[in-house]
């Protein structure tokens, strides 16, 4: 299952840099939010809980992006019929497809987090950086797996552009509030007094969560 | 097929509503700082616990949906999910008249179940675009049971967070309403629960039985068509 997992997300990486169809479109997204942020804000910069909700909901809007991309290239050439003949488990094909959209995900926040730091950020992003680098990590697993299984739910619908933002922000809720909390202290201008362990248990639990729930149900999706 | 008992079901539900509704307003004391307002308590929280429990449910028989490929605990199951997003839109409507009338305003983002409501509320909104985007019954019944499952083990989840985000900034006892009910109120609480319950279950079983009578009307008429066919 690991090999299967491993040849189709190298086929996914490969067809990104060769087309880079998705990080370069959601970077620039995160981009041009960030600009409309400051306008809609009137605000040159920003520190604490505004600058955290504003980092957060970009970044999971720049995810919906990648969600509906994710399947894109199987639908529209035909490739997925290729990958559901093939002898191999669809737990291979989740992996392969949450670990593809993880790396998208770490891809563009390489760029958007400094990014972000660069235009709207009050406070120097420097001193925060590993314990930022932490919930990145545990709030991109978290979309990782709902986003694949978001959009193996949507491949299949008539109305996909719609289903897939509807459908993924509401469930994100609980990773933007575990993440936004935890970043918030960090971003202040004074360092206050950081909760950081209990938002981390929480981002972790929902990914535990998410994990095991769409490794059992994604056998039912993406059949026939 | 589903309307075994159905009568009895029916009349005990409306004995059951009477009742709760008689004790409501006759039996339970006026709430002492919030006067007769309070009672929309009887109708809202009772109506939260059923709708919750009914997206929970939901997400079961879509679980037993997947186990077995029986597509009736499919329609089970959406008729579950459908009833309880009704719910939801009464318990948003009642608790938003609560609000106002208690706190002044009509909604108020630092009550973790309101909040968490409203969430859970919008995510099983989707349920219909999702399942009426799908043409293929079987797909279509698979991909809704799927959705059903990560809805329902969301819930829980999606409570959790919203409840230690406010208790960050709001310290706050974990129930207020529950815990400490004297106890006409507990026993009035208790049987509208009871009620909501039942009429729940009943609509339920009601839906399901317009469902299935529909669907054999529908291949009653497919073969009449086809013998018609045949004979001219």
């Amino acid at each position: 299952m690991i090999a299967a997992a491993g040849a189709i997300l190298r086929k996914d990486l490969r067809l990104e840099l060769r087309t880079k169809e998705s990080v370069p479109a959601m970077t620039l997204f995160t981009l041009t939010v960030y600009v409309l942020f400051h306008f809609g804000l009137d605000r040159d910069s920003l520190d604490g809980e505004l600058a955290a909700g504003v980092l957060w909901v970009t970044l999971l809007l720049a995810a919906v992006i990648g969600v509906s991309r994710l399947f894109a290239a199987e639908r529209e050439q035909g490739g997925i019929d290729g990958l559901l003949l093939a002898p191999v488990d669809r737990t291979a094909l989740f992996v392969a497809k949450a670990a593809a959209l993880f790396l998208f995900l770490a891809a563009v926040e390489v760029v958007a987090v400094p990014a972000f730091g660069l235009l709207l950020l009050g406070p120097e992003l420097g001193g925060a950086l590993p314990e930022l680098i932490a919930v990145l990590a545990l709030a991109d697993l978290g979309i990782a797996t709902v986003g694949a299984l978001v959009a193996a739910l949507a491949a299949e619908t008539n109305a996909r552009e719609l289903i897939v933002p509807l459908l993924l922000l509401p469930l994100m809720v609980p990773v933007l509030i575990a993440s936004a909390q935890a970043t918030e202290p960090l971003l202040r201008q004074d360092q206050g007094p950081e909760d950081l362990a209990r938002w981390l248990g929480v981002l972790t639990l929902y990914d535990v969560v998410f994990v095991l729930l769409s490794v059992a149900v994604f056998d039912y999706l993406l059949e026939d | 097929m589903y309307s075994k008992g159905f009568r009895s079901l029916a009349l005990a539900t409306v004995v059951t509503l009477a009742t709760a509704l008689t004790l409501v307003f006759f039996y339970a004391p006026l709430d002492a700082d919030q006067g007769f307002i309070q009672k929309i308590f009887y109708v809202h929280v009772p109506m939260a616990i059923v709708a919750l429990g009914g997206f929970v449910a939901g997400g079961v028989m879509a679980i037993r949906h997947l186990r077995s490929g029986d597509p009736s605990w499919d329609v089970r199951s959406y008729v579950a999910i459908h009833l309880s997003i009704i719910l939801g839109v009464g318990v948003l409507a009642t608790g938003a008249i609560w609000a106002k009338a208690s706190w002044g305003h009509w909604w108020v983002w630092d009550e973790p179940v309101l909040v968490s409501f409203l969430v859970v509320f919008l995510l099983y909104c989707v349920y219909y675009p999702l399942r009426f985007s799908i043409e293929d019954p079987g797909r279509q019944a698979r991909y809704s049971s799927v959705f059903a499952i990560a809805a329902g083990a969301f819930v829980p989840l999606n409570f959790i967070a919203v409840r230690l985000a406010e208790a960050y900034t709001h310290p706050r006892v974990l129930s207020q309403t529950g815990g400490s009910l004297p106890g006409e109120m507990r026993l009035t609480f208790l049987v509208s629960l009871l009620a909501m319950t039942l009429l729940f279950v009943t609509l339920w079983k009601l839906e399901l039985t317009a469902k299935h009578a529909a669907m054999q009307l529908r291949r009653l008429k497919r073969r009449l068509a086809e013998r018609e066919v045949v004979t001219t």
